[in-house]
């Protein structure tokens, strides 16, 4: 093979101790190839592999059998093979979302992010650039800057990666023109400076030839710069950089063996921190000094980002799982509205108003979306506007969190502005998300302190507080049954208060349709009621079709534990559909009712409600007495 | 550590990823295991787990699936990390391959099958375990390349290719309902010489088998065997033969094949490794059964 003076490993059998010492000095760079396999992406990659000496005897047998048997490149050694194993599994069906691939050089080690380049590439290029220091934008030689391009800069520059590689590949195919690279470098230059990419690295390469891979090309000698391996070995590691900054530890553990020791343990995420050091722990906003830096390996003098520590403070301080510890004099924000940028990843739309799951650092709180203020189409950058966003979609959204969080902005600190959203049915990873700015700040919202609690107004009515949430199909006999219900509790002299369609819909709902997203809001605007007409003491009994599991549970979550019954009227849709008390399945049957639950919109039943009422068992008089007696137990 | 100066090494990044972790596991799972499997790789994450919550040991317990047909100096090796780690070990050996004298050299895949793939399983579900670290790296070989740190398996601890979820910067959602449960693997990051050097730089004990030292042998299958115990049922023909030997891997050891080696040192170990010309999973007999890819035995439940 050529670059044949690239033998990282020459060491390893004059010196091994000497070659030890070396490579536990080593750094870590990671790094994400952006390309389709036809830019020779693959190729690439097998190269980097295969030029730092990272395939083994078996496998680099293996890999010339295969070459010359199913190999593209013809008796010559198809790099494409090592690491194309992904193609057998995409038939399978199996979601391959990124690849990782290690190689080593006596400088650093590399761990390269590789991304299937067609479908799902958002969705896996984010993944994959999450982690990246680094990004190689392939370019074939012969087609010049191309949409993908365009795209893949997009995103990583969306991401963060502080470093861009242009690799202009197949240069072996241009007859190694100098004419066709510095066109291409500057088509590049001007869609970056309209995309906000600052500064990026322009080299021309073959992966398949080796050019410019590991020493200069003597095809090139119009290139004056590094080749691609001395440049990644060379270029600046974001952990190094975030050092610099202010202190960032977001808690993930308390550590507390017995009562004389209390720690708090976490990865740094910015900054340094030194015993004796002034921090302060949000969102508490407390003061406290750093006593002890504790490892395993004894108490360190200081530590920085990228690390993972324990530490102690000198004053007993409240700290806990979710807290973040920062310097004192540059602590981070504390807000629960934000601007932020959604990348959506998963089949079902985000959906408005609909409360999931927000991971950021180690806080997990509920949070809502608004309807995206725009899509941002990343073929041409252009602003779109759009109800929602689909798989893949990437957007502009705004969301409030049920309590405030402790953030600063992605661009600030990638630890603390990137989050992501968990659907709370499903319990899948849906969504990616960078925090921009807040819209205001939380501190400046005060709960009034109220003397008088839930549990003391409860106590003077003799009752528990409660809401028995009735839910079912139109028609169900919900609204027959709470009634009923709601009757024996008055003879019981029980304080109560029934909420339906009737009493709702015309004034505090009269804004609403019949849409999802509507149908979402009614619920949580109803829930919102419940929960503080139970506040004020009261039994609440609402009746409403609520066809969706998940704003069931959101309600349910608004409810101290067993504060909450669902109620199942359970009616099947024919049972239901015959009564037609109001004649609104027959409405919707002719198509002059739009979104009407059971003939063309869901009802998801309830796969846990505390009592499960079968009206075709028992009359609405029995279902009622069951329901009390539970209530009252 | 030795104090950082300027940019951290790869070791000390590598290491504060696994910590970060295992902390995030133990503060959101509700009853998690090492699976401790006591080879080298077993023995890093061992290590990195009490460096995450030390000086509290860490809030789990070991669990080894035995097969009874370890090498005794794992064994030996196991007693003592439980030891010396304050960790409570669990051993589990499946009842039914107990009962029905599964082995090895009678059973062929079934060894694997019953002992380890349905043991784990058993073992998960007698104590209600909702995570298990596993030492499980993406280098190994290329279909694990794609694997994720935080692996998710249903209730009956099958591994759903198509419902797995993206992992972003260092955010790992653990949610998930009743029954089901994650297998999570803190050194995916790690190469085999990362491991290595590590346990070099932090003199982790390692089972001494790694080290070359005569020991008997016999050659069956183009594989070199160890005949570590009276039950090693020889053919005819067969007499076990000194030689200087040492193993890549560990396993049960009737399946696990030697190399002849001289490496007495760590640093000997090493060198070797980096100019051996196989990769490391051809020690392992398991690869070659007929269809057994890793994928496949993934999806019943073995790692």
């Amino acid at each position: 093979m050529q670059d044949a003076q690239y033998q990282p490993d020459n060491l390893i059998a004059t010196d091994i101790a000497a070659y030890l010492h070396q490579h536990q000095h080593k750094s870590l760079l990671r790094l994400i190839t952006c390309g389709s396999v036809d830019d020779g992406k693959s190729t690439l990659i097998g190269r980097l592999l295969y030029d730092s000496k990272m395939i083994f005897e078996d496998q680099l047998a293996a890999l010339q059998a295969d070459s010359r048997r199913i190999g593209t490149q013809g008796q010559e050694i198809d790099f494409a093979l090592l690491v194309d194993g992904l193609a057998a599994e995409r038939e399978q069906g199996i979601t391959i979302d990124v690849a990782y691939r290690f190689f080593t050089t006596e400088k650093r080690k590399f761990i390269v992010a590789d991304t299937p380049g067609h479908e799902q590439y958002t969705r896996n290029m984010v993944t994959g650039a999450s982690t990246a220091d680094l990004a190689i934008i392939l370019i074939d030689a012969r087609k010049g800057v191309l949409t993908q391009t365009r795209r893949h800069s997009y995103l990583t520059h969306l991401l963060g990666i502080r470093h861009l590689v242009l690799a202009v590949n197949k240069m072996d195919l241009v007859n190694y023109s100098q004419t066709v690279f510095d066109d291409i470098v500057a088509d590049y230059r001007a869609f970056a400076t309209t995309a906000g990419i600052g500064d990026f690295t322009a080299l021309p390469i073959s992966g398949f030839k080796g050019d410019n891979i590991t020493s200069p090309s003597a095809q090139m000698p119009w290139y004056s710069g590094p080749p691609l391996m001395p440049l990644l070995e060379s270029v600046e590691i974001d952990s190094t950089l975030a050092q610099a900054k202010p202190l960032r530890m977001p808690v993930q553990w308390v550590n507390r063996p017995n009562l004389d020791f209390r720690g708090f343990s976490g990865l740094i995420s910015g900054g340094a921190v030194r015993v004796g050091d002034a921090v302060r722990v949000l969102p508490s906003g407390r003061v406290t000094t750093v006593s002890r830096i504790v490892t395993q390996e004894g108490d360190l003098p200081h530590a920085v980002a990228g690390q993972s520590v324990t530490v102690c403070f000198a004053d007993e301080v409240d700290c806990s799982r979710g807290d973040v510890i920062c310097a004192a004099e540059m602590p981070a924000s504390v807000a629960d509205q934000f601007e932020a940028t959604i990348v959506w990843m998963t089949d079902e739309a985000l959906m408005p108003g609909r409360a999931y799951w927000l991971k950021l650092a180690t806080q997990t709180v509920s949070v809502r979306l608004q309807a995206p203020k725009y899509q941002i189409n990343i073929n041409t950058l252009e602003h779109m506007a759009a109800p929602t966003l689909e798989l893949n979609a990437i957007g502009v959204v705004e969301l409030t969190t049920d309590k405030p969080i402790v953030f600063e902005s992605y661009h600030e600190n990638h630890a603390l502005g990137g989050f992501i959203l968990i659907d709370k049915m499903t319990n899948g990873t849906i969504a990616a998300g960078l925090l921009h700015f807040s819209l205001r700040r939380a501190q400046n919202v005060h709960w009034q302190a109220l003397d008088i609690t839930r549990e003391a107004r409860a106590r003077l009515k003799n009752q528990p507080a409660a809401v028995v949430w009735f839910t079912g199909l139109s028609g169900s006999g919900k609204s027959t049954i709470a009634n009923l219900v709601e009757k024996i509790l008055h003879r019981m002299n029980r304080h109560t208060f029934l909420l339906d369609g009737d009493n709702v819909r015309h004034g505090l709902n009269k804004d609403l349709g019949f849409t999802d997203a509507d149908r979402i809001e009614n619920i949580r605007r109803v829930g919102e009621v419940a929960r503080l007409m139970s506040d004020a003491g009261l039994i609440v009994l609402t009746a409403f079709i609520s066809p969706f599991q998940a704003e069931r549970e959101m309600v349910r979550r608004m409810m101290p534990e067993g504060e909450f019954m669902e109620v199942y009227v359970d009616t099947p849709l024919g049972v239901a559909e015959a009564r037609d008390v109001k004649g609104l399945y027959k409405k919707a049957r002719a198509g002059q009712l739009q979104n009407f639950t059971g003939v063309d919109s869901p009802y998801e039943p309830p796969s846990n409600p505390e009592i499960r009422i079968d009206t075709t068992q028992l009359s609405s008089q029995e279902a009622a007495e069951r329901i009390v007696a539970a209530l009252l137990k | 550590m030795p104090m950082p100066s300027g940019s951290l090494t790869h070791l000390q990044r590598l290491e504060a990823e696994s910590m970060h972790i295992f902390r995030e596991v133990a503060a959101e799972a509700e009853n998690p295991v090492l699976l401790y499997s006591i080879g080298k790789d077993s023995a890093v994450l061992l290590e990195l787990a009490r460096r995450a919550f030390y000086p509290a040991p860490p809030p789990f317990p070991l669990l080894h699936v035995d097969t009874t047909w370890k090498f005794k100096a794992m064994y030996e090796m196991r007693e003592r990390m439980a030891r010396d780690s304050g960790m409570q070990l669990l051993v589990h050996r499946n009842p039914e391959a107990v009962a029905r004298g599964i082995n090895p050299f009678d059973h062929g895949s079934l060894h694997t099958d019953l002992w380890k793939t349905e043991g784990l399983k058993q073992a998960l579900d007698l104590h209600h375990f909702d995570v298990a670290f596993g030492g499980a790296r993406r280098d190994e070989e290329k279909s694990r390349a794609k694997e994720r740190i935080f692996s998710f398996r249903t209730s009956q601890h099958r591994w759903e290719p198509k419902n797995q979820r993206p992992e972003l910067w260092n955010l790992y959602n653990a949610k998930k309902v009743k029954g089901e449960s994650i297998r999570v693997f803190p050194i995916s990051n790690w190469t085999e010489l990362d491991v290595w050097q590590y346990i070099h730089l932090h003199q982790i004990p390692i089972v001494p088998l790694y080290f070359a030292a005569p020991r008997p042998t016999v050659v069956r299958n183009g594989q070199l065997l160890m005949v570590d115990d009276e039950r090693f049922a020889l053919n005819p023909g067969e007499s076990p033969q000194l030689r200087s030997i040492r193993f890549r891997t560990l396993g049960c050891y009737p399946l696990t094949g030697a190399v002849e080696s001289q490496a007495q040192t760590l640093p000997e170990v090493i060198q070797e490794i980096l100019l051996t010309t196989t990769s490391e999973r051809q020690g392992r007999a398991i690869d070659h059964d007929q269809s057994a890819s890793m994928e496949k035995k993934k999806q019943e439940g073995y790692f």
